[in-house]
């Protein structure tokens, strides 16, 4: 059919030159045949993945009966359909994994036991639809894969030195087990080995174009993760233009299509040279296809450009073209081998006028922008996280400092806003320095390419800390608003957050405690050194889910002379107490997800050697109520985020008082 | 413009050539002036010029694919695999000759595509150990000709892009 499919099209094609042709009634005739055709054959060739599930509960059932094992398979998402070709492929493969997971995954009841979990082990098989993909998990809950039986494995075989063992990690060196007749089973069972086979698990999947990958911790289980297409047929494609060339887009990963002029009200906005579109509210980032694809050409003001909405699991992006033409039907051919090292295409195809084009790959597209989609779940957790929990209302100063782009820093941490006559700016050391209230304040710029004003009156954002003040000089402050801060685009950039929407534009929100650090870094020695004396490096630990707020508070507490853990959910903290770290204080955040501060401070208080430890609630709305409820679940103190003042006070004042008991 | 050459797959080795006493038949081609010479078994096609569409990001040896009835196949722009100056007004007027090499298709891009040489075994030799390393790669030998010399092409040589790149 898909042959068909093809011919069909370049007929259409062919007439859709020429105006009142003769063949266009019956053609239009054959293409609606032709289609209700494929829809048929596509639905009979679709079939729930239930299908190739049938025989597991069997072969678990005998398995645990033979093994001695109790194991409760769960099947989750049997109705999702793909291409009985597929399913045909996989089905081998799928049983072979859920047999390795039942016989060498999962350990013995009594093992089980001993570890404290539950006497049944889980092997949870879920199937869902993601973009044109089929996803496979099979998760069991067992002991994990053993990474230092296969890093052993790995170096007793060859396959790697000693030295690069080392240096890898613990999910590199599980893909080992992907490697043709690796396997670690200490013996040899009639159900399986562990390992062998992996390879030929590998190759029959991406023989069908899907990738596996799999994440594994030890004594919690081992999630291996298939990807595959949907179908090996026909996929439908956007065709769109750039420098001249076409390339097709499959059409189940574009959300949508923007079309940007000059003047239109959505215009491409750049941050540092990475540009960005403002849709609905929300940033976009962009990704320009002739820079990605090294198109060359004139990248400069064209009258109008087309944006591509794309989606790559929870990852959506824009890519920049010049233009946009219809959508094909596609048979999705492999490229050639000595072409295949370029993620950037998933493949090649002949459209209807006969021409080859390029499929473009939105996964490798979104790889390329340091994004890694679906590799990771906790890349897509962290992201949601941060969406969902950064939101909090807070006062934001926005002002413009080298170049037209906004930038924003917290109200709560500036200490006043000046404006410095510059004939009082003197340089000490070559640094630009004022006298502030009886005081050498140590000016910084916002970058080195930043020129303070020559005359006149320069504005001066002024960060104090006890009695050392900083001045960020600026070239303009514009306003305050109340926003929720939400950050878009996280930023690498030393001294940049990320950036979000203040009331509506895109800002910057810059990173007060870099600024902090190198004036104070620069001008008083080692921060440490010099605060540390009194404190005595008091260890802290800081929970907090918001990667916002551990960035402004680390540097924070670090300058004010305290040794500071931040890790970003209770969990951790827990793990951390169970290694065996002693801290001074702990100061939590109150809502985290999974446990909430609450239930931290309960678990804290409970048991174990943090039992006594001052612990510290730090809360964006801090109501009695909420005071009460802190107080009543062990939590020494309460402290509105963002009042840094009292967070300080605070500390210090519960240090001390414990010492002195 | 078309010629089709009878196909097949197999690929003999040149040692084997070497030592049968038969004569063995080369589709010849030009670039710069140069004589190449492929066994004609392994030609699929002799093409005119075509339609091609670059691939981005590609290696630039790499001019592009093409639609041979139906079959995707990849252009090889043999000049500048050779390290020969890129000559832009060849471009799109070349000839190129379509060999298969796994099931995949490849199409060489030359100068002009001569006439088919069925050659003596005795007139071959080995590369001179003088002729570039680069060059020596990618060939299996030298036939002396009336005037001229025939360099025979290895062709899975000259499409092993993993290796070249060390080079």
């Amino acid at each position: 059919v898909s042959e068909l499919v093809l011919t069909r099209n370049q007929l259409l094609q062919m007439v859709r030159g020429k105006d009142d042709s003769e063949f266009a009634t019956p053609l239009q005739r054959l293409s609606h045949i032709t289609t209700d055709l494929q829809e048929g054959v596509m639905k009979t060739r679709m079939q729930p993945i239930g299908n190739a599930w049938a025989k597991l509960p069997r072969i678990v059932r005998d398995l645990s009966v033979e093994m001695n094992k109790k194991i409760d398979l769960q099947m989750i998402g049997a109705e999702t359909e793909l291409d009985r070709q597929v399913l045909e492929l996989i089905k081998d493969p799928l049983t072979h994994m859920v047999r390795n997971s039942a016989d060498h995954g999962l350990e013995s009841t009594d093992d089980r036991r001993k570890a404290g979990k539950p006497e049944v082990g889980k092997i949870v098989l879920n199937a869902y639809h993601e973009g044109g993909h089929i996803i496979i998990e099979i998760a069991d809950d067992g002991k994990g894969l053993g990474i230092d039986r296969i890093r052993a494995k790995a170096l007793a075989n060859n396959l790697a030195s000693e030295s690069e063992i080392e240096q890898l990690t613990d999910q590199q060196v599980a893909q080992f087990i992907f490697r043709a007749g690796f396997s670690t089973a200490e013996k040899v069972t009639s159900v399986s080995g562990r390992g062998v086979g992996m390879d030929v698990v590998r190759t029959n999947i991406e023989k069908i174009g899907g990738t596996i990958d799999l994440q594994t911790h030890d004594g919690k289980g081992t999630t291996f993760t298939i990807k595959i297409p949907l179908t090996l047929a026909i996929v439908s494609a956007l065709i769109v233009e750039c420098a001249g060339e076409r390339f097709a887009i499959p059409q189940i990963s574009v959300l949508e299509l923007v079309r940007t002029t000059a003047n239109s009200e959505h215009g491409i906005e750049v941050i540092n040279d990475a540009p960005v579109l403002r849709l609905r509210e929300r940033l976009l980032p962009l990704v320009s296809l002739r820079t990605l694809l090294r198109l060359g050409g004139d990248d400069d003001r064209r009258t109008e450009t087309f944006i591509v909405v794309t989606q790559v699991g929870n990852y959506t992006f824009g890519i920049i073209v010049d233009r946009v033409f219809d959508t094909e039907e596609i048979v999705v051919k492999p490229v050639a081998p000595i072409l295949r090292h370029i993620n950037m295409f998933s493949g090649n195809t002949i459209l209807g006028d006969g021409s080859v084009i390029m499929i473009l790959d939105p996964n490798g597209i979104a790889g390329s922008t340091g994004e890694l989609a679906g590799s990771s779940q906790a890349t897509t957790e962290t992201a949601t996280m941060r969406e969902t929990h950064a939101e909090d209302q807070q006062s934001l100063l926005v002002f413009r400092a080298g170049g037209r782009d906004l930038k924003g820093v917290p109200l709560a941490l500036v200490a006043r806003l000046e404006e410095i006559d510059v004939v009082d700016i003197e340089h000490s050391r070559g640094k630009p320095v004022v006298q502030y209230r009886g005081k050498l304040m140590p000016l910084v710029t916002i970058d080195g390419a930043f020129q303070m004003k020559t005359e006149g009156l320069q504005p001066v954002l002024v960060f104090a800390d006890r009695d050392h003040s900083m001045g960020l000089a600026v070239d303009e402050i514009v306003d305050i608003v109340e926003e929720q801060l939400k950050i878009e685009l996280a930023s690498d950039r030393p001294g940049l957050i990320g950036t979000a929407v203040v009331s509506g534009k895109a800002t910057d929100i810059i990173d007060a405690g870099f600024y902090l650090v190198q004036a104070w870094g620069d001008w008083f020695g080692s921060p440490d050194q010099e605060f540390q004396g009194g404190k005595d490096g008091k260890k802290l630990l800081l929970v907090d889910d918001s990667p916002f707020f551990r960035n402004l508070l680390t540097p924070l507490l670090a300058v004010a002379g305290y040794d500071v853990t931040s890790v970003d959910s209770a969990d951790k903290a827990l793990s951390l107490r169970e290694a065996g770290s002693d801290f001074d204080a702990i100061i939590s955040d109150i809502e985290m997800p999974g446990m909430n501060g609450f239930d931290f401070a309960v678990a804290i208080r409970s048991e174990g050697r943090w039992s006594s430890i001052p612990l510290v609630a730090l809360s964006s709305h801090a109501t009695e109520r909420d005071f009460e409820r802190g107080r009543e679940v062990g939590f020494t103190d309460y402290v509105a985020k963002f009042d840094r003042d009292a967070l300080l006070q605070t500390l210090a004042q519960t240090l001390s008082t414990k010492g002195a008991a | 413009m078309n010629q089709v050459v009878p196909s097949s797959p197999s690929k003999r080795g040149i040692q084997e050539l070497a030592s049968t006493e038969a004569h063995e038949e080369f589709v010849t081609m030009f670039i710069e002036g140069q004589m190449f010479g492929i066994p004609v078994l392994m030609v699929q096609d002799v093409l005119g010029p075509q339609k091609i569409t670059r691939i981005p990001l590609s290696p630039p040896e790499v001019a592009g694919s093409l639609n041979l009835r139906g079959r995707i196949v990849t252009a090889i722009d043999v000049r500048l695999r050779l390290r020969l100056a890129h000559k832009s007004d060849v471009e799109n007027k070349g000839m190129s000759v379509v060999v298969d090499m796994r099931g995949e298709l490849y199409s060489l891009r030359v100068d002009q595509v001569g006439e088919v040489l069925s050659l003596p075994a005795a007139k071959f030799e080995r590369n001179p150990p003088t002729l570039d390393p680069l060059w020596r790669e990618f060939s299996n030998g030298i036939y002396r000709l009336d005037g001229k010399l025939l360099v025979v092409l290895d062709v899975p040589r000259l499409l092993d892009f993993t290796r070249s790149e060390a080079i």
